[in-house]
């Protein structure tokens, strides 16, 4: 039987974790994803878990003790923001390379400067190309179920690739809401234990990871690692599937709201999809065909299933919340718009930039967004293709 | 055996190990850094004392030692950076280069 509680983001982070179990857990604290180690090591405290918690002198350092416990045969994981993220630049691409399991709990939070300690995207949009898989939630209680789905995901077999589970600072990390728990017994069934087939701390083998690989055999080591990526759909997918079995809620690449004949669209990340939702019934209440894909894989990034979700639509509003001053817009847009041109796409598309360094977005912001889209449907152009959103003219 | 096909590096994107691994120990062996080098030092066995002061300070473990001798160099691994050339009291090491 699931318990019903209710939970702040970072609470529901832990208390998964806390119901995992993992390995090893080396932290730096930084806002505002600072109480996931913080709660975590009060469960240490408490005997809750047996994890080894090692306390680090920087992100740099947690995500490579990270590593080189994942690389030795442990479960591990750490959990980072902004900055924090900003500083395993490096480590990230080792552990992706070196196709290491691996769990980073990311509260998105903006990247200086100016200096900001509010929600964007803008850490986890830059480590996009890391070759992690990240996973973003809408709320508290899909913080928590991709959390429990996360281990399955990064470890499975045809996989073996680092795994980020994000949700957006202070909106969800801090805010309470109601939460369905699953027991800890459903969770430890689900996830299971951890059997790495290779790992260093294995007497019966002598082996060796992150070697130098010169020209001859670097670019077919990103090969193979690209295989890997390939496979991670379907694993999500599947391990959805199985989530779904105990808990009820399904997860696959994105949640379609309203979109069956819907003929304007908004794709976002994240929080926002939720004030997204709102606007949508209120002008739904009013006969228009509105609808929203909340995006919730975003690396691989899932272009054919998402332009085959808007394939009815006659304009799209990709909503960023990073810049990536490319002069063109957001990193989602770009991806967006170059999966509707592979699928031969007729709607017209328009990127927003919105909620830089937290920013908030109402549900009247929303629903200019349809407003403008109507617009585009009417004039038969997009017009700017790189708009911004709540911003003072 | 071609020694590229040998040290794998003529493997498929789908055989390279996963990661990158290496399976198996000692495998530094296998890579001739040896190549590196512009100038290496010769071994003047006439002058040598056999103090073995050389061997230790060698960072390449490029000085052999077999019953308590040390044997010409591992020309496959030195890099000649002549380290040992300074630490010889016989003036049994000879580099270019280096007094």
């Amino acid at each position: 039987m699931a318990t019903k509680d209710r939970l702040s983001g970072n609470e529901a982070v832990a208390f998964a974790l806390k119901q995992i179990n993992p390995d090893v857990f080396p932290a730096f604290p930084i806002t505002p994803s600072t109480e996931i180690p913080q709660n975590f090591a009060t469960y240490v405290s408490n005997g809750e878990v047996d994890t080894e918690f090692i306390t680090v002198e920087s992100e740099h350092s947690s995500m490579s003790a990270a590593i080189a416990a994942s690389a030795a045969g442990a479960r591990a994981l750490t959990a980072t923001s902004s900055c924090g993220l900003a500083y395993m630049f490096e480590p990230l691409y080792i552990a992706s390379s070196d196709r290491l399991p691996l769990l980073l709990a990311v509260v998105n939070r903006a990247l200086t400067g100016p200096i900001n300690i509010n929600c964007d995207h803008s850490d986890s949009m830059g480590v996009r190309e890391s070759g992690w898989i990240q996973l973003y939630a809408e709320n508290n209680q899909e913080a928590y179920d991709n959390l429990v789905q996360a281990y399955r995901i990064s470890e499975n077999p045809a996989v073996r690739l680092p795994i980020m589970v994000c949700q957006d600072g202070f909106i969800t990390s801090h805010a309470v809401q109601n939460i369905e728990l699953l027991e800890d017994e459903a969770v430890k069934n689900f996830v299971g234990e951890y059997e790495p087939e290779h790992y260093l701390l294995n007497r019966d083998e002598v082996m060796a990871i992150g070697s130098y690989g010169v020209s001859d055999y670097y670019m077919e080591a990103k090969r193979a690692q690209a295989e890997a990526m390939l496979n991670v759909p379907s694993v999500v997918l599947e391990v959805g599937k199985d989530f779904e079995a105990i808990s009820g809620r399904s997860y696959g690449f994105f949640e379609e709201y309203k979109m069956e004949d819907a003929d304007r669209a908004v794709v976002v990340i994240g929080s926002a999809a939720g004030t997204g939702k709102d606007a949508v019934d209120m002008l739904r209440e009013s006969g228009e065909k509105v609808g929203l894909i909340k995006v919730r894989m975003y690396r691989p990034f899932p272009a054919e299933a998402l332009a085959g979700a808007l394939k009815g639509v006659k304009a799209v509003a990709v909503l960023d919340r990073a810049e990536s001053y490319t002069n063109c817009g957001g990193p989602l847009g770009a991806d967006v718009m170059a999966a509707l041109f592979r699928a031969r796409s007729q709607a017209l598309a328009v990127n927003y930039i919105y909620g830089l360094g937290g920013r908030d977005i109402t549900v009247k912001d929303f629903a200019k967004v349809y407003e403008d889209l109507a617009e585009v449907v009417r004039n038969d152009s997009a017009g700017d293709t790189y708009r911004y959103l709540g911003v003072r003219e | 055996m071609d020694r590229a096909v040998e040290l794998g590096a003529r493997v498929t994107w789908r055989e390279i190990n996963e990661g990158t691994m290496v399976t198996g120990g000692g495998t530094s062996r296998e890579f001739n850094t040896g190549e590196w080098a512009v100038i290496k030092p010769t071994f003047e066995a006439d002058k040598c004392r056999q103090c073995l002061l050389c061997v230790p300070v060698c960072p390449d473990s490029s000085i052999p030692v077999k019953d308590m001798k040390r044997l010409d160099f591992d020309y496959d691994h030195c890099k000649g950076c002549g380290i040992c050339v300074k630490s010889c009291p016989f003036g049994a090491i000879e580099m270019e280069g280096i007094e």
